[in-house]
């Protein structure tokens, strides 16, 4: 890559910093530029959140319906999968496949509730009474 | 309290820590490409069955806290890393070593980094960063990949030293123990080599399917069988997965490929073997190659172009660029030094 040839397209690196890329000047020495960014990876990084998108937003019909509790809704939400959600609350993976039904989840005590309020960011309150139409996502 | 300490931006957040840290420790030399290099940075690894964030698992990087204490290690420094059970001796530790006016790496996750807008922040635990100083209940933090210094509060820092999951870095803290001492000439030609003769070794002489050039080929073999596997969409992100893995923030692009031949022709100037200036162009040709086949597989996620034929030609790019890698490091490889 040539120096002048460093994508500078707009993405969501503009909220955040220019990134440093290597690249030859015209004596074929190597220098540093920066990037605004670049739309292939940008397009990458984007269809990526889609796919998380359309996973919280089937999560959150499936809390609506009554077929899972709120914890998968979070999870999506998250970006979390069992092993994740696993090595963060210390709790079986099997053991939070129960939780995300929705009777189990009902009889949960709070100090449960509590370990998963916390890495959802969520307050125990909101967990336990979960209106998905207050969460627009 | 804040320590002297100079931020310089870089493309791979433990490149910079590893440069950063070293020249405040007094070796003036140090810069990006030269820790990527002595610290065989460049890598590739495809592990078949495991599924991370959704994607398959690519890395273009060694595991973390190689680059730094394989480089600290070539240059004759010794490292003090530490991992800790408790989050308080965490701190505490960090504390102590700011008071004597000692800058520490830490890895952390960056899932929670606030400072991260939301769009990069993904459950991945390898970032690193080094914190310099600490006012009130902030710590003043050098994140290499920024332009600029930054800031966390001690919650969130404790928070994402103790990130979990895959590669959790259980507040992992290290820094060289090394204090205002130059190292000669001699010594970084000496670790140079031995960095090179790591890296062509690894690359291409492991007799792994899934490592190195092998790995590079392993990866071209599956990616004819995805469309028809796991159809397009599917499909579509475990190749933005793949593009993401060799060009997102954080990786110095083309998979670090440019970084690579930038530390070649540096390496030259310690090592005057003219195999260093080919080797390099052929780096900035296959870095090149990486970028084109990354351009392929964004015309397949976007559903421009989604055809069995699209797919093999995204396929016989990364068998071109496996070649040409083989024949690059094999020439290092064979350099009598």
């Amino acid at each position: 890559m040539k120096k002048n040839e460093i994508p500078q397209d707009p993405s969501a690196l503009d909220k955040f910093t220019k990134e440093v890329c290597y690249a030859v000047d015209d004596k074929g020495e190597y220098t540093t530029g920066l990037s605004r960014g670049w739309q292939v990876k940008a397009d990458a990084l984007g269809i990526t959140l889609d796919e998380a998108h359309n996973r919280t937003v089937n999560a959150r019909e499936k809390v609506a319906s009554g077929e899972a509790s709120p914890i998968l809704f979070f999870m999506e939400l998250n970006m979390m999968d069992l092993p994740i959600v696993a090595a963060y609350t210390g709790f079986w993976q099997w053991t939070i496949k129960r939780h995300l039904k929705p009777s189990v989840f009902k009889e949960l005590s709070d100090k449960k509730l509590a370990k998963y309020a916390e890495i959802f960011d969520v307050s125990v309150e909101e967990l336990r009474n979960f209106s998905p139409e207050n969460w627009q996502v | 309290m804040k320590l002297d300490f100079e931020h310089i931006q870089s493309a791979h957040c433990e490149n910079g820590v590893t440069a950063n840290l070293l020249r405040h420790a007094g070796i003036t030399q140090i810069n990006e490409p030269l820790a990527f290099g002595i610290g065989s940075g460049i890598f590739y690894i495809h592990i078949p069955f495991m599924i991370v964030n959704g994607g398959p698992a690519i890395s273009f990087r060694t595991m973390p806290g190689y680059i730094f204490s394989r480089t600290c290690s070539a240059l004759g420094v010794k490292v003090v890393r530490k991992q800790f059970s408790s989050r308080q001796k965490a701190q505490k530790f960090l504390d102590e070593c700011l008071e004597r006016g000692q800058p520490a790496g830490c890895q952390v996750g960056v899932y929670y980094l606030t400072y991260f807008p939301k769009e990069f922040r993904f459950h991945f635990n390898a970032h690193n960063l080094v914190v310099y100083g600490k006012e009130g209940d902030t710590y003043l933090v050098s994140d290499p990949v920024m332009e600029t210094v930054t800031t966390i509060s001690a919650h969130d820092l404790e928070r994402v030293r103790f990130a979990q999951g895959a590669l959790a870095p259980k507040g992992q803290l290290y820094y060289p123990l090394h204090v205002n001492q130059a190292v000669s000439d001699e010594r970084i030609k000496r670790a140079i080599i031995k960095g090179i003769k790591h890296a062509s070794w690894f690359m291409t002489e492991t007799p792994v399917p899934i490592l190195g050039v092998n790995g590079i080929k392993f990866t071209a073999s599956r990616i004819r069988k995805w469309r028809e596997n796991l159809g397009v969409r599917k499909a579509g992100l475990y190749l933005a997965q793949l593009v993401r893995m060799g060009e997102e923030i954080g990786t110095g692009g083309a998979g670090f490929r440019f970084v690579y031949a930038a530390f070649l022709q540096q390496a030259h100037a310690y090592v005057p073997k003219d195999e260093l200036l080919d080797v390099s162009k052929d780096f900035t040709a296959i870095g090149d190659l990486w970028r084109n086949s990354s351009v392929q597989a964004s015309g397949i996620y976007k559903g421009r172009i989604t055809e069995q034929q699209d797919f093999n030609v995204m396929s016989d790019m990364l068998y071109e660029i496996a070649d040409k890698e083989k024949a690059a490091f094999q020439k290092l490889y064979k350099i009598k030094w």
